[in-house]
C-alpha cells in the first residue's frame, strides 16, 4: 500500500513542480497575453461564450424549444416589425431566436471540448506508446492512423454518421475516431525525439521504470504542444459539428443546435433572412475568438507549431 | 529513374485503397439494425421470401469475412455493388454525378489558388502594409467560416437581394447545351455555345466561391508566412546584390522556394474542398455527387454511401500522391 | 584620383588610382528599444588593387558597412548621410536601375554562411549563368525573345560559366554545373559564390567573413583563392572579418570598428606592430602567438554594448583600461591622423 503511494507520488511530483511553476508563470502568461491583444480578446469572447452556455437557462428570454404559433417569423427588433420581446426575431415555429442561439452555444461548446479531449488524450495515450516502445505496437498504430489519414475529415465523419444514425454520442465518435490521429502524430514525434534526450537518459539510468518516464518525465514537457494543438483544433471541431448538423446527420431536433437552425432558416432565406444567417454568426464569431485566442497561445507557449 | 520512383509511389496507393475498402466495409457494421429491413423502410407486407431473396442478392446470408471477401474482389473490378434503392449499379450513378462535383471542385479550386497566390505573395513583399492588414484579417475569417453559412450569405445577397446570381442548379433549361464532357463550362466552350457559358458560369459562381474560400484563406495564410521566411534568407540577399531586378527577386528566387511548404498545404486542402463539395452542393442544389449521397444517407442507400466515400477517399489520396510528385519537382533535396 | 597629385619624391604612375571613397557613411537602424547607428561616420578610401580588411566584434557595423556600398541595407535599415564615391560617382544617389548595373558587374560580394547562401532549388551553374545573363556579359542578339533563343549566347554563356568554375577550383565543373548546392561540402559552395561574384569580372569585391563558416583547412585555400583573384585580375577586396590573424596575412590595409565607429586605420604593418588605439591593443592581446612562449591571452573585459543604449562619450570608453573622465562626456571624437593614412580615434593622442 505504503509502495503504491511512493510510486503515485512519485509519478505526481514532476507534475506539481511543474505546476508551481506554471502558477509562478502564470502572471507572466497573462502579461504576454495581454500584449496580444487579438488573443486577449478571443480569450474574453470565449470566456463569454462559455458563461452564456452555462447560464442558458437564467438568461435566455423565452423557452428555446416551445414556440408561439401567433409569433411565427418576426424579424429581430432593428428590423421594421420587430418587437423588444423577441431581440433577434423567432422562426416558422414562433421559437426566440435569441434563446435558441444561446442554448445552441451549448452544444458547440460541449461538442468542441469534449470531442477535442478525447481526441486528444486518446492520441497523446496511443502517441506517447508507440514513440517511446516503438515496434509491432507503433508500426499497427501508424499504418491505421495513416488509413485514417487518406479520408478527408469531414466525409469520413460524414460516412460513420450515415451509418451510426444522428445524436450527440455518436456525433463525438464520429468526430473523434479520426480526430486522435493529430495528436498522436504530435505525441509520437515528440517522445521519439525526448526519449533519446539526457534527462529521460539520466531517468532511466537512475532505474525509473518506462510508464513512470513516459508520464513523469516527456509528457509534461509536450503539454504546451498539445494545449495548442487542441485549441487550434476545437474550431474546426465545432465547425464539422455544425456542418453534420445543418445536412440533418448531427444533433437532432428540438433540441438548438446553431447548424441546424441555420438549415432549417434556408427555406425562408427570402421572406426572413434572419433565421438562417444569425446562427451562423454565432458559430462565425466562437470559432473565431477560438482560433484568435489559439495562435496567440501558440504564439506563447509553443511557437514551433507555426509551420501548420 | 524517376519515372520509376513515381511507379512505386503510385503502386503504394494500392494498400492504402485496400485498408479504405476494408474500412469502409465495416461501416456497415455500425449501423444499428438488419439492412434489410432498412432496406424494406419496416413495411410489413414483404414475404419470408422475397426477404430471403434479398439477402442473398445482397449476399447478406454469407458470414462477414465472405462478404469482406466479396465486397473486396468486386470492388477491384470496380464494381461498388447496387444502389439498394435504385436497384442500379453503384458505379453507374456515381459517374453520372462526377462530372457535376470535378466542375464545381475545379472551379473552387482555381478560385482559391487565384486569389490566394497575388494576396499570399503580396502580403509578405509588403508586410503590415494595408494591404497585408486587411486580407491577412479576411483570411483569418476565412479559416473560421462555415462553409455552408458563407454559401447561405452569399445566395442571401447575390441572389435573394441583387438578383445578379441564380439560386440553384447548373444552368439555365433554355441554354440548349449538348453535353460532351459533362463539365458543362468546358462543353459551352467546345460546343461554341456562348449563352450556355454564360449561364453555366453564372451558376458556377457562388458555389465555387463558398467552397473555395476556406482553401483560399489557408493557401495565402501560408504562402504569405513561407514568403516571410524565405525573403529573410541570404540567397534573396544574394540575389539581389547580382543586380537582379526585385520583381525577378520575388518571383523566381522566393516564391520557388515558398511553394515548398504550400504545396503541401494545399494537398491537405483538396480534402476540405471534398469535404465542403456535399455542404455546398447542398445549399445550392448542385447536382453532383455530395447531393446524391445526402440523398443516399437518408434513404439509408448504404452501398450508394460506402461507394461514394471510397471515390471521395480515392480522390483525395491521388491528389496528394500528385502534390508528391509535385513536390519532389519543387525541391531538389527530395529524391522521392 | 586627386591624391595622384599630393605626392612628394614618388613618381606620379605608381600609385594606384581611387576606386572607391566613402565620406561620412552613417547608417541606422529605428528599433523599438531606440535609434541603432550601426555605421556612424565611416570615411575611407580603396585604391585599385588594394586589399582592406575591415575589423571588430559582431554588431560593429562592419557587414552593414559593405550592404550600404551596395544599398542593400535590409528594412527597417537606412542609410542617413554621406557618400560613397565609386571611380567618382556617388552610389548612393544613383537611380535604382543605374544601381542595379553595378551591383554584381562592378561591385560583387561574398557572404559569410555558404550553406545559406546559394538558392536551394537552382542548379549552381544556373545561378553562375544568371549573374551573365543580367548584366548581358555574353555579347548577344538584340531583342528578349531572340535573345531567349539564341543558341550561340546559351552556349557562350554555358562556356562562361564552367571557366570560371575552374578558376575557383571547383573539379570536373562540367558535370558539378549540373548539381544542387546540397550536393557540394562547404568549401566547395563558397567556391561557387565566389564564382558567382567574379562571373562578371567585377573592380571590386566585398567579402563578409568569407571563412568563419568553413573549416579551418578551407580557409586557407579560399583565403588563397581570393588572394590569387586579386594578383591576377587586380580586383579590389574589401575583408571584413573578426579573425585578426586573417587580416594580418591578406591585408594591405585594416580598418578597425567598434560600435560603428572607425577606431583606427593604417597599414596592417603599422597596426600590429604598433597598436595605437586600447581596443585594438585589445584585439591583439586576444591573439594566440605561437612564436612567444605560452603566453597568456588577454580578453577584453565586458561585453560587446548593447548598440540602442550607448552611453555617452566613446562607446568603448567602458571596456577601456586606459579610459580618462573625458572619455565618458558626450564631447566630439575626432580622427587623428598620425601620419600619412595612419588613423586613430581616441582622446590618448
Amino acid at each position: 500500500m505504503e509502495a503504491q503511494t511512493t510510486a503515485l507520488n512519485q509519478i505526481l511530483y514532476p507534475f506539481k513542480l511543474r505546476f508551481q511553476l506554471w502558477g509562478r508563470n502564470g502572471l507572466n502568461f497573462l502579461r504576454e497575453l495581454w500584449g496580444q491583444p487579438s488573443a486577449l480578446l478571443g480569450a474574453v469572447l470565449v470566456a463569454l461564450f462559455v458563461l452564456v452556455a452555462l447560464f442558458a437557462p437564467q438568461i435566455s428570454p423565452h423557452d428555446p424549444t416551445r414556440g408561439k404559433l401567433r409569433k411565427q417569423l418576426i424579424p429581430p427588433v432593428w428590423e421594421e416589425g420587430g418587437s423588444p420581446e423577441f431581440l433577434l426575431g423567432t422562426d416558422v415555429q414562433g421559437r426566440d431566436l435569441l434563446s435558441r442561439i444561446i442554448y445552441g452555444a451549448r452544444i458547440s461548446l460541449l461538442v468542441g471540448i469534449l470531442s477535442v479531449s478525447i481526441s486528444a488524450l486518446i492520441g497523446t495515450a496511443l502517441g506517447a506508446l508507440s514513440g517511446y516502445y516503438r515496434g509491432t505496437l507503433d508500426t499497427l498504430i501508424s499504418r491505421f492512423a495513416d488509413l485514417l489519414l487518406a479520408f478527408p475529415f469531414l466525409i469520413f465523419a460524414i460516412g460513420m454518421m450515415a451509418f451510426l444514425g444522428p445524436g450527440f454520442t455518436n456525433l463525438l465518435l464520429a468526430l473523434t475516431l479520426k480526430g486522435w490521429v493529430v495528436f498522436f502524430r504530435l505525441a509520437r514525434g515528440a517522445i521519439m525525439a525526448e526519449r533519446t534526450t539526457e534527462y529521460v537518459e539520466a531517468a532511466r539510468v537512475v532505474g525509473q521504470s518506462n510508464p513512470v518516464i513516459i508520464v513523469s518525465e516527456i509528457l509534461p514537457n509536450i503539454f504546451h504542444s498539445i494545449l495548442v494543438l487542441g485549441t487550434l483544433r476545437m474550431g474546426s471541431m465545432i465547425i464539422a459539428e455544425a456542418s453534420l448538423s445543418f445536412l440533418g446527420l448531427g444533433i437532432q431536433p428540438p433540441t438548438p443546435a446553431w447548424g441546424s437552425m441555420v438549415a432549417d432558416g434556408r427555406d425562408y432565406l427570402v421572406t426572413s433572412w434572419w433565421i438562417a444567417t444569425l446562427p451562423g454568426m454565432a458559430i462565425l464569431i466562437l470559432v473565431l475568438s477560438i482560433n484568435l485566442f489559439g495562435e496567440g497561445l501558440r504564439d506563447i507557449l509553443d511557437p514551433r507549431l507555426k509551420i501548420e | 529513374m524517376r519515372a520509376i520512383k513515381v511507379l512505386e509511389r503510385v503502386l503504394a496507393v494500392i494498400p492504402i485503397m485496400f485498408g479504405v475498402a476494408i474500412v469502409v466495409f465495416l461501416f456497415m457494421r455500425l449501423t444499428p439494425g438488419d439492412p434489410v429491413d432498412i432496406m424494406m423502410g419496416g413495411g410489413g407486407y414483404v414475404s419470408e421470401g422475397e426477404i430471403e431473396n434479398l439477402r442473398r442478392e445482397f449476399n447478406l446470408d454469407k458470414p462477414l469475412h465472405v462478404q469482406l471477401y466479396i465486397f473486396l474482389s468486386h470492388a477491384i473490378r470496380g464494381d461498388l455493388g447496387n444502389s439498394y434503392v435504385k436497384r442500379a449499379p453503384v458505379t453507374e450513378l456515381i459517374a453520372e454525378r462526377l462530372p457535376a462535383t470535378i466542375e464545381l471542385a475545379l472551379g473552387a479550386l482555381i478560385f482559391g489558388l487565384v486569389v490566394a497566390t497575388p494576396i499570399g505573395i503580396i502580403s509578405a513583399v509588403k508586410q503590415y502594409s494595408a494591404l497585408d492588414r486587411v486580407s491577412m484579417a479576411g483570411a483569418f475569417l476565412g479559416i473560421s467560416m462555415p462553409a455552408f453559412w458563407l454559401g447561405i450569405l452569399l445566395m442571401l445577397i447575390f441572389s435573394v437581394r441583387l438578383r445578379w446570381l441564380p439560386v440553384a442548379g447548373r444552368i439555365d433549361y433554355d441554354a440548349g447545351l449538348q453535353t460532351v464532357t459533362g463539365l458543362y463550362v468546358l462543353d459551352s466552350i467546345l460546343t461554341g455555345n456562348k449563352a450556355a457559358l454564360i449561364s453555366s458560369l453564372r451558376h458556377l459562381v457562388l458555389p465555387s466561391v463558398s467552397l473555395g474560400a476556406a482553401m483560399a484563406a489557408t493557401v495565402a495564410r501560408i504562402l504569405r508566412s513561407s514568403m516571410l521566411e524565405v525573403l529573410r534568407q541570404d540567397y534573396v540577399m544574394l540575389a539581389r546584390a547580382k543586380g537582379l531586378v526585385e520583381f525577378l527577386v520575388v518571383a523566381k528566387h522566393a516564391l520557388r522556394n515558398a511553394l515548398i511548404p504550400t504545396v503541401t498545404v494545399v494537398g491537405l486542402q483538396v480534402g476540405v474542398l471534398l469535404g465542403g463539395n456535399m455542404i455546398v452542393e447542398t445549399v445550392f442544389g448542385w447536382p453532383g455527387l455530395g447531393r446524391l449521397v445526402v440523398q443516399a444517407i437518408f434513404a439509408r442507400d448504404f452501398p450508394l454511401v460506402q461507394g461514394a466515400v471510397m471515390v471521395y477517399a480515392f480522390t483525395f489520396v491521388t491528389a496528394n500522391l500528385i502534390v508528391d510528385v509535385l513536390y519532389t519537382y519543387l525541391n531538389p533535396k527530395i529524391t522521392l | 584620383m586627386m591624391f595622384s597629385w599630393k605626392l612628394e619624391d614618388q613618381p606620379v604612375d605608381t600609385t594606384p588610382p581611387l576606386l572607391l571613397e566613402l565620406r561620412n557613411l552613417t547608417t541606422v537602424f529605428p528599433t523599438r528599444r531606440g535609434l541603432v547607428r550601426a555605421v556612424d561616420g565611416m570615411s575611407f578610401m580603396l585604391r585599385e588593387g588594394e586589399k582592406l580588411g575591415i575589423v571588430g566584434e559582431s554588431g560593429s557595423g562592419k557587414t552593414v558597412t559593405l550592404l550600404s556600398i551596395l544599398r542593400l541595407v535590409p528594412h527597417p535599415g537606412e542609410i542617413v548621410d554621406g557618400e560613397a564615391l565609386f571611380l567618382g560617382e556617388d552610389l548612393l544617389h544613383k537611380p535604382r536601375t543605374e544601381m542595379r548595373k553595378i551591383r554584381g558587374k562592378e561591385i560583387a560580394m561574398i557572404f559569410q554562411d555558404p550553406l545559406t547562401t546559394l538558392n536551394p532549388v537552382f542548379p549552381v551553374g544556373e545561378q553562375i549563368r544568371e549573374s551573365l545573363g543580367i548584366h548581358n556579359i555574353v555579347s548577344s542578339s538584340n531583342g528578349w525573345l531572340s535573345r531567349l533563343f539564341d543558341r550561340r549566347r546559351i552556349a557562350a554563356e554555358q562556356e562562361r560559366v564552367i571557366q570560371v568554375m575552374r578558376d575557383v577550383g571547383i573539379p570536373s565543373p562540367v558535370e558539378r554545373a549540373k548539381n544542387y548546392p546540397h550536393q557540394f561540402s562547404g568549401g566547395m559552395q563558397q567556391r561557387v559564390i565566389i564564382a558567382i561574384a567574379l562571373s562578371c569580372e567585377p573592380h571590386l569585391l566585398l567579402a563578409d567573413e568569407p571563412t568563419t563558416a568553413l573549416d579551418v583547412t578551407i580557409q586557407a585555400q579560399i583565403m588563397d583563392l581570393l588572394n590569387k583573384i586579386n594578383r591576377e585580375h587586380g580586383t579590389s577586396v574589401i575583408l571584413v572579418t573578426h579573425n585578426l590573424g586573417v587580416v594580418a596575412e591578406f591585408c594591405d590595409n585594416i580598418i578597425v570598428m567598434y560600435a560603428g565607429w572607425m577606431m583606427e586605420k593604417g597599414t596592417v604593418e603599422e597596426v600590429i606592430a604598433d597598436p595605437k588605439h586600447p581596443y585594438t591593443q585589445g584585439l591583439l592581446r586576444c591573439l594566440p602567438r605561437i612564436s612567444e612562449k605560452r603566453e597568456k591571452i588577454h580578453p577584453i573585459p565586458g561585453l560587446v554594448p548593447d548598440l540602442a543604449r550607448l552611453p555617452p562619450g566613446c562607446p568603448f570608453s567602458p571596456r577601456c583600461d586606459q579610459a580618462m573622465p573625458e572619455c565618458k562626456e558626450d564631447r566630439p571624437f575626432p580622427l587623428i591622423e598620425l601620419g600619412e593614412g595612419r588613423l586613430v580615434r581616441c582622446l590618448l593622442y
